[in-house]
């Protein structure tokens, strides 16, 4: 038994530190775009159009990762699509996190009309198909990246809202919050100072997974064109472009396709590698 | 008496619930920017014409008053006339119902069987390699959403090895003598086993697609509840009477086990249904999600209200049907 623990928790380690290690690259890539892509991503050269990676027999070598219709560079365009993934993965995830996991602590906590007006809203939330939701948000609120996070957060807040109103609901009935109420503090001092602490890695979890969400919805409405303008490199719009080229330029595809599997998995297997080390029974 | 209230509370939020989707879409989208009458006519029109249609279809009246005009409508079953596509919005939706059905029960078949198969497996081979490659399997098949799983189906089984079709619903240049919009079903009917072959080529991808990670989900369920049982009283009983493992498993513990998997089932799927929009826009297959995007793209007001109350109805509906289910089935609910 103690052996199955201990490989646990080192197939727990691998499984927390090769993520984040993936993660990290991207981010100083990221931020560090300008130095690291080898061309512009927006510098069109009709002469090179439609080049193959450089294993390829017909190759330019400058251009690592080949290009696509219109002569830009592919790598490139990975390299400053990066910047919107996590921006968009890290804004939208904290924004959601903070909006819905205020709700559910209001409503798990305090019950009564707050609980049922939060309720009725999960429920006829989870009553729309999402992305349709999102597609429809983006028509509403005009393309671009404060829309795109601004619908997710006003999509996925049931996401965070729902588990830690359950989770508010159970710390709240414990003998700790009673006995913080007997010794004076009050009820919303109670909320935030003792239950709050106590959810705090269910919200952790919940965050690290919602960016990977967020990455996926970006990629999904860039894929239906209603994301960032069509200019601007995003890997949603790279792969909607592979998409229609996939027999005559399948690297236009498939290299964005690898970078965004990497990423939405990275976010989520991190996600479930907290879960396990939060875990007290795996401790 | 007690399932009779249940049921009658059930049916009284699900009406709420329909009630608050109808209203959500009703006023957003109607501050889209964008006149959709314009939109939809020659660009040579006078303000005139602009107008005049704009009254044809009822969008120059305050908001309110259009919503109340169209819940009318609806109780009627009248849902209005799309704009783009100037047909009856009833019709339109019902006519591309049948093809996302098809899809849905056929990615659903899938990810019972897979997920089926890989908790079975994983039962009979526990404490062994196997169960650990199904258990990383699930996690894989967990993290990553359908719409990526479709990528990447396209690539490997469209374009690496061409042997499914990756777009559309059938090859359009076939005759079909169907009657109804259950495609898949009638062919089958009429013994038109070619015309099945080729739909079956078309669906498979978007399915298995949409099935990756609802198989994960069942599997994994099925085989922690498959393990608890499996140290029951009653199943060490039927293993000492000499029943081979294989039996003991499918035989004794699975009926038991099923219970709970069931009913996750149920809400899992309706997640399953809504993954159809994306995943029918990505494999080009005419269903009702390619319809909404289309219908969210030309601003058709009309068609995109009927087709989120549609979904609607289908997501509370099979939640309602699960938890009748549930309770009906579970005894301890029954008399509570």
């Amino acid at each position: 038994m103690a052996d199955g623990r201990a490989q646990i928790r080192r197939s727990a380690g691998l499984r927390l530190w090769l993520p984040a290690a993936w993660l990290l690259t991207l981010l100083v890539v990221a931020i560090f775009a300008p130095w690291v892509a080898p061309k512009d991503p927006l510098a069109q050269d009709l002469f090179s159009g439609g080049l193959p990676p450089f294993w390829v027999h017909g190759a330019d070598r400058s251009f690592l990762l080949g290009t696509d219709s219109l002569g830009r560079d592919v790598l490139s365009r990975i390299i400053f699509g990066t910047r919107i993934a996590l921006s968009v993965a890290l804004i939208s995830g904290v924004l959601t996190c903070a909006v819905g996991a205020s709700l559910g602590l209001l409503a798990g906590f305090y019950r009564g009309w707050v609980d049922t007006v939060v309720s009725r809203f999960i429920d006829i939330w989870m009553a729309f198909p999402p992305v349709l939701f999102s597609i429809l948000l983006i028509a509403v609120l005009r393309p671009g990246l404060f829309s795109i996070i601004l619908a997710i957060v006003v999509i996925d807040w049931t996401r965070f809202a729902r588990v830690i109103r359950a989770e508010a609901m159970t710390q709240g009935a414990m003998d700790y919050v009673a006995s913080a109420r007997v010794s004076g503090r009050g009820k919303f001092g109670t909320m935030v100072r003792e239950i709050l602490p106590n959810v705090l890695p269910i919200i952790v979890v919940l965050l690290t997974l919602e960016m990977g969400i967020a990455v996926i919805v970006e990629a999904i409405l860039s894929f239906v064109n209603l994301s960032i303008s069509t200019d601007d490199p995003t890997w949603g719009g790279m792969i909607s472009e592979g998409r229609t080229s996939i027999h005559q330029a399948w690297w236009v595809l498939v290299f964005p396709l690898i970078t965004l599997f990497l990423t939405v998995l990275s976010f989520s297997q991190l996600g479930e590698g907290l879960k396990d080390r939060f875990d007290p029974v795996l401790r | 008496m007690a399932l009779l209230r249940t049921l009658l509370l059930r049916l009284m939020t699900t009406a709420i619930t329909l009630l608050g989707v109808a209203v959500i879409v009703f006023f957003v989208i109607r501050v889209v920017p964008g006149n959709p009458i314009a939109m939809m006519l020659p660009p040579g029109a006078t303000a005139e014409d602009i107008a005049r249609l704009t009254a044809l279809y009822g969008l120059d009246k305050p908001i309110p008053q259009q919503f109340l005009i169209w819940g009318l409508g609806v109780l009627h079953g009248d849902f209005g006339t799309s704009i783009t596509l100037r047909r009856p919005v009833l019709d339109l939706v019902l006519g591309r119902l049948p093809a996302t059905l098809e899809l849905s029960v056929m990615a659903l078949v899938f990810a019972i069987l897979i997920g089926g198969t890989a908790a079975l497996t994983g039962t009979r081979l526990r404490a062994t390699r196997v169960e650990g490659a199904i258990d990383i399997a699930h996690g894989m098949a967990l993290s990553v959403p359908d719409f990526l799983w479709g990528l990447l189906l396209i690539v490997v089984f469209g374009v690496v090895f061409p042997v499914f079709q990756i777009s559309g619903r059938v090859t359009p240049s076939l005759q079909l003598p169907f009657i109804t919009n259950f495609y898949l079903v009638e062919s089958i009917l009429r013994l038109r086993f070619d015309l099945t072959k080729d739909l079956l080529s078309h669906m498979f991808l978007p399915s298995v697609a949409l099935a990756i990670p609802l198989a994960a989900i069942i599997g994994q369920l099925l085989k922690q509840c498959l393990k608890e049982t499996m140290h029951l009283d009653y199943v060490t009983l039927a293993r000492t009477q000499g029943y081979s493992e294989a039996r003991v498993i499918w035989r004794q513990a699975l009926p038991n086990a099923i219970l709970p998997t069931l009913t996750l089932v149920g809400v899992q799927f309706t997640f399953l249904i809504g993954g159809t929009v994306i995943i029918e826009r990505l494999f080009s297959y005419e269903g009702l999600g390619n319809m909404a995007i289309d219908a969210v793209i030309n601003r058709d007001l009309p068609l995109i209200q009927g087709i989120v109350i549609l979904f609607a109805v289908i997501f509370t509906g099979v939640n309602l049907l699960v938890d009748l289910t549930y309770a009906a089935l579970n005894p301890r609910l029954r008399h509570g």
